[in-house]
């Protein structure tokens, strides 16, 4: 799949759930998938998972990037899943960055984390795998 | 049940899934919609759609989401739409109104959408006439449409709104600036934000006098010009009760029927204007003033006529 013959853009959510104490990261991709022509929703530091799937759900989005740095991701990427799942948003492409372990990765993919980007991948290899495997838009 | 029926329960259940979608397929411009856009503007409960824009920085979000508080209190549902640029080289946008909104991101009586204004084939006022449709049907009052003010189109998306909020901050250089910006003339109310720095009552006043002696709006008192601090909360009620006012004067019939027409005029303009740019003429319309083979205003005259033959 790709987007090729797509109208409209396709529509991001950055957050970042738990208690960070910087952005920067998650302030770099925003702007670098701008700039790739996505439509980049970002809604700042310090996320529960609850306002996460509130804001994808009003949104309508069609990938959640997740950014975490603090540690916390086995307790929050699952939840902020199961949450947007509940909210019947199926075909939501879910990925995370930021400083996450090899050994929780593939426990993360079980909970339903697509993919996962750790230190050093660049804001293009992000924005073709989004573009690879966001939804279609629905007629 | 027909279509239009089954989307209208959907969004009068409260439901916010079915309005996002609504909203997605509005801002894809999806022809399937088309057949339910009349019950859809029959089922509009009539909300108050006010305006709110401003130069960037000037703290509209952070105002947006204290008034919300505030409408919130009064047991108000809130509609929010916030329309922020695209990019006209790739076509993306970043959208960050959310950052100061998420206060009421799980108020389930609160609906806000991040719109990217998507491009310069115009289209975005009539898509925002129809999203604010789509928010009155699921029974949004007041429904809030927030733009930077920043440039012709901004303020004419603002112009949708029945009252329109103008956000100053105090340190905006002299009163000069703020007569070029344009967007006073649209104010139907002001509001001086960021309210407890230092001159803020000055710029206050200074804009009251300003708007007292100013030529153009003759048949209308001068707007209100308020002073807030949203961060703080300080003013957010008076300024509430202002849009509330607002609404009551503005409602008398005549001025109401005008508006509306005006309204009307320039979304129907947008929506001719987006119907032209679909023409499949269209780039070889463009191809041919750049040739000049054709004058531009010949090919502007073709292109409405093969709309609408």
């Amino acid at each position: 799949m790709s987007d090729e013959g797509r109208t409209t853009p396709i529509r991001v959510l950055i957050a970042k759930p738990g208690l960070d104490g910087h952005d920067r990261g998650a302030k770099v991709l925003a702007r670098g998938l701008r700039d790739e022509g996505f439509e980049v929703i970002y809604t700042g530091l310090r996320q529960t998972p609850e306002m996460i799937a509130d804001a994808a759900e009003q949104e309508d989005v069609d990938v959640i990037g997740l950014s975490i740095l603090s540690g916390a991701h086995m307790a929050l990427l699952p939840r902020t899943v199961q949450l947007v799942r509940e909210r019947g948003m199926d075909d939501v492409l879910i990925a995370a960055g930021g400083i996450i372990p090899d050994a929780d990765i593939g426990k993360l993919k079980d909970a339903g984390i697509a993919e996962i980007f750790g230190p050093g991948t660049s804001i293009g290899q992000i924005a073709r795998y989004f573009r690879e495997n966001a939804r279609q838009p629905r007629d | 049940m027909t279509d239009a029926e089954e989307l209208l329960r959907e969004l009068a259940s409260g439901e916010r899934r079915p309005l996002a979608r609504l909203l997605t397929r509005i801002e894809a411009d999806d022809p399937s919609l088309r057949p339910l856009l009349p019950e859809l503007f029959r089922a509009g409960h009539g909300a108050h759609v006010v305006g709110v824009t401003g130069p960037p920085g000037s703290g509209k979000s952070t105002l947006v989401n204290a008034l919300t508080a505030e409408w919130r209190r009064r047991g108000r549902r809130v509609g929010i739409l916030a329309i922020d640029p695209s990019s006209p080289y790739t076509g993306g946008s970043i959208m960050g109104d959310r950052i100061r909104m998420m206060d009421h991101a799980a108020d389930h009586d609160v609906f806000m959408r991040s719109m990217a204004s998507r491009g310069e084939l115009g289209g975005l006022a009539a898509a925002t006439w129809l999203a604010v449709a789509a928010l009155d049907a699921a029974g949004y009052d007041p429904i809030v449409i927030e733009t930077v003010g920043a440039g012709q189109s901004e303020v004419e998306i603002a112009r949708l709104a029945e009252t329109t909020v103008v956000v100053e901050v105090p340190d905006m250089g002299d009163e000069v600036q703020a007569i070029k910006a344009g967007l006073l003339e649209v104010a139907d109310v002001i509001a001086v934000n960021k309210g407890d720095r230092p001159g803020a009552d000055r710029a206050a006043r200074q804009l009251r006098a300003m708007l007292s002696t100013a030529g153009g709006r003759v048949e209308r008192k001068p707007p209100p010009v308020l002073l807030t601090t949203a961060i703080s909360g300080d003013g957010v009620s008076a300024l509430a009760d202002a849009i509330e006012k607002h609404r009551a004067t503005a409602n008398q019939p005549e001025q109401a029927r005008a508006r509306a027409r005006n309204q009307l005029r320039r979304a129907l303009a947008d929506l001719s204007h987006r119907r032209a740019a679909a023409n499949h003429e269209w780039e070889s319309t463009v191809q041919a003033v750049a040739d000049r083979k054709v004058d531009p205003l010949t090919a502007a005259e073709q292109l409405v006529n093969d709309v609408s033959s």
